[in-house]
């Protein structure tokens, strides 16, 4: 069963995410689980992006505009008041089925609309289609053009949310209800249920990276990591290399996009700062500092320096941090942006493999 | 007269104004080791893209298995069951020999992106086959205890030999092999002639391009002269190692 193995780190994290709030909650220190729970989301953007970039070779400098889609999807159909159509059929029908609901804002004023599991699946079905119709063209450039491309991307998304009056433009959208995701288990930010909202993101982070790392270990994963080494090679053992491209830039997205919608409920807001350049750009940094092709790296610096940077701890020199972090990569380990050093997944092999 | 396995019709190749290939027709036996060879620029390589998918003729077309495979990407060509090997050895340099050889398996293997993500049992149980084929390959090839190395680790003579092994691990009908004796000494090349003939004997169609004269002479049952990007003469290797045109374009004019 050596391919069971490979779960042991999952399980060790998990252990440790237990233990971490127990000692935390023991301390009276859990204001700290609150930037746990955000940097777990924003994780959940860095193991995508690490597909992408670590295994599949493919760079994307617009992936805080997946994760913007998600959580900007979101808080709009949870915010919008339907109150005006409340009488109208669709509305109506909306409502008997519960994807539209009535609630009252910070303010106390009734608003109608919808419910964020219905909110959650637009967002998801949204960022598939877009990232699927940005990789159709994107997809087919190599290296720099690539990352271009995909910076332009991210810019537009900027501008357009930055723009929108429906995306609140500068002031972002507030007021975004917490998320049932089943009759007392939600993710909300408030103090009450923070120990809930920390483990339901770290059951969320550990189960992508499951999903993650079997990838990696499968014939998908060995085939991505073949393309990054030597397209032409893997083209020519029957490798439909658009094909795999593009369904991994798609999951990356998907990934992304979860991220999105799960802080921007547990926010309860979500505004421009996270569609910047910048954020992209520290995705980008964090992938590459945890070693490219190594999706437990990945995880542990997006943890780290997602939380220090919560913390406040880089105060007003936050982006500089991570430039001077991109810059000393670029410098002394270029091979590790570009063309990283170490491809080979960690692979539960060396014994057992063979006596069958 | 046996089966004609591939065959190609006219094809025409442009590169700005080079005709690297000019109406090229070549047909290979179901069974036989066919070689191409020809002066450097004659475009032999460029051939072999043609028919890998690598690139697209300009006119022509390539038959294989009686149907046309001209307009097909590389990888659909590769999953028709023609394999090859390259000029400069290209294999995955950072993944083990065998998961190098494993690669050979995509074809015949299915599990995609889901099934992939969520290890479902048929997932593993696919993979050991792949990883049990690979390992036997290596085996027959006297690659075994090179299994779990680096690719990039090992000498070059066996880094060519991995890419025989991933090319067979696709388990081919058509082997095409670009220039396979490049690069190795007298005693690499005797082995490597034995290895192909031990591959035709197998029942894998082998078409090779070839500098190592020696090599075409000892194994080859049909060979293609090219010439600036035309053929010039085909037929059984000692006939046309007599072909005054071929001696010509190997040694020059004697008015020269």
């Amino acid at each position: 069963m050596t391919h069971l193995r490979r779960y042991i780190p999952v399980i060790a994290v998990a252990l440790g995410v237990i233990i971490l709030q127990v000692v935390l909650s023991g301390t009276r220190s859990t204001y700290y689980m609150t930037q746990l729970t955000m940097s777990a989301y924003y994780a959940l953007v860095v193991i995508g992006l690490c597909l992408l970039m670590g295994y599949a070779g493919q760079i994307s400098l617009g992936h805080a505009g997946f994760f913007a889609i998600g959580g900007y999807t979101t808080a709009v159909l949870t915010t919008f008041n339907l109150m005006a159509y409340r009488d109208t059929p669709l509305v109506s029908l909306c409502r008997s089925l519960g994807v539209v609901v009535q609630r009252q804002d910070i303010y106390g004023a009734d608003i109608l609309a919808f419910s964020p599991w219905p909110a959650f699946i637009v967002a998801i079905l949204l960022t598939v289609i877009i990232a699927f119709m940005i990789g159709l063209p994107v997809i087919r450039l190599k290296g720099h053009y690539m990352a271009m491309a995909s910076l332009g991307f991210g810019l537009i998304i900027y501008r357009i949310v930055l723009g929108g009056r429906i995306f609140g433009q500068a002031d972002g959208i507030s007021n975004i209800p917490p998320f049932k995701i089943i009759d007392g288990l939600e993710v909300n930010g408030r103090a009450a249920f923070r120990v809930e909202s920390y483990y339901i993101a770290w059951f969320v982070v550990l189960a992508a990276m499951t999903l993650a790392i079997n990838l990696v270990h499968s014939r998908v994963g060995r085939a991505l990591r073949s393309i990054h080494e030597n397209e032409e090679a893997a083209h020519s053992l029957g490798v439909n290399t658009y094909r795999y491209k593009l369904f991994v830039f798609v999951l990356s997205a998907l990934f992304a996009a979860v991220g999105g919608v799960l802080l921007t409920h547990y926010n309860g807001s979500i505004g421009p700062s996270e569609v910047t350049v910048t954020k992209s750009v520290r995705y980008l940094v964090i992938v590459a500092v945890g070693g490219m092709a190594n999706l437990w790296g990945a995880l542990f610096m997006g943890i780290i320096l997602n939380f220090l940077s919560l913390r406040g701890v880089f105060g007003s020199y936050d982006d500089a941090v991570f430039a001077i972090i991109l810059i000393a990569i670029m410098l002394f380990a270029p091979e590790g942006l570009l063309r990283l050093p170490r491809l080979r997944a960690k692979s539960p092999l060396p014994s057992g493999g063979t006596n069958g | 007269m046996a089966d004609v396995l591939l065959e190609t019709k006219g094809l025409h190749r442009f590169f700005g104004g080079l005709h690297a290939v000019n109406d090229v027709s070549i047909a290979v036996t179901q069974g036989a080791i066919k070689g191409v060879i020809g002066p450097n620029g004659a475009g032999k390589t460029t051939l072999f893209n043609l028919i890998a998918g690598t690139i697209q003729p300009h006119n022509g077309e390539v038959i294989f298995r009686d149907k046309k495979i001209t307009a097909l990407k590389p990888h659909a060509v590769a999953c028709r069951g023609i394999a090859r090997t390259f000029q400069t050895t290209k294999l995955f340099s950072h993944m083990t020999v065998l998961e190098n050889v494993m690669m050979g398996r995509h074809c015949r293997t299915q599990c995609g992106f889901i099934s992939g993500m969520l290890n479902l049992p048929r997932t593993w149980r696919e993979d050991k086959q792949t990883r049990e084929k690979a390992l036997s390959i290596l085996k027959d090839l006297g690659l075994a205890e090179y299994a779990f190395e680096t690719a990039s680790n090992l000498p070059f003579g066996r880094q060519r030999l991995v890419e025989f092994a991933r090319a067979l691990a696709m388990e081919p009908q058509l082997l095409l092999l670009d220039e396979p004796a490049a690069g190795l000494n007298i005693y690499e090349t005797k082995e490597l002639a034995r290895l192909i003939l031990w591959i035709r004997d197998r029942g894998v169609t082998c078409l090779v391009v070839e500098h190592d004269m020696s090599l075409v002479m000892a194994i080859c049952d049909d060979v293609v002269v090219l010439d600036q990007g035309q053929k010039i003469a085909e037929g059984p290797p000692r006939a046309v190692q007599r072909n005054p045109e071929v001696i010509r374009i190997y040694l020059g004019d004697s008015d020269a």
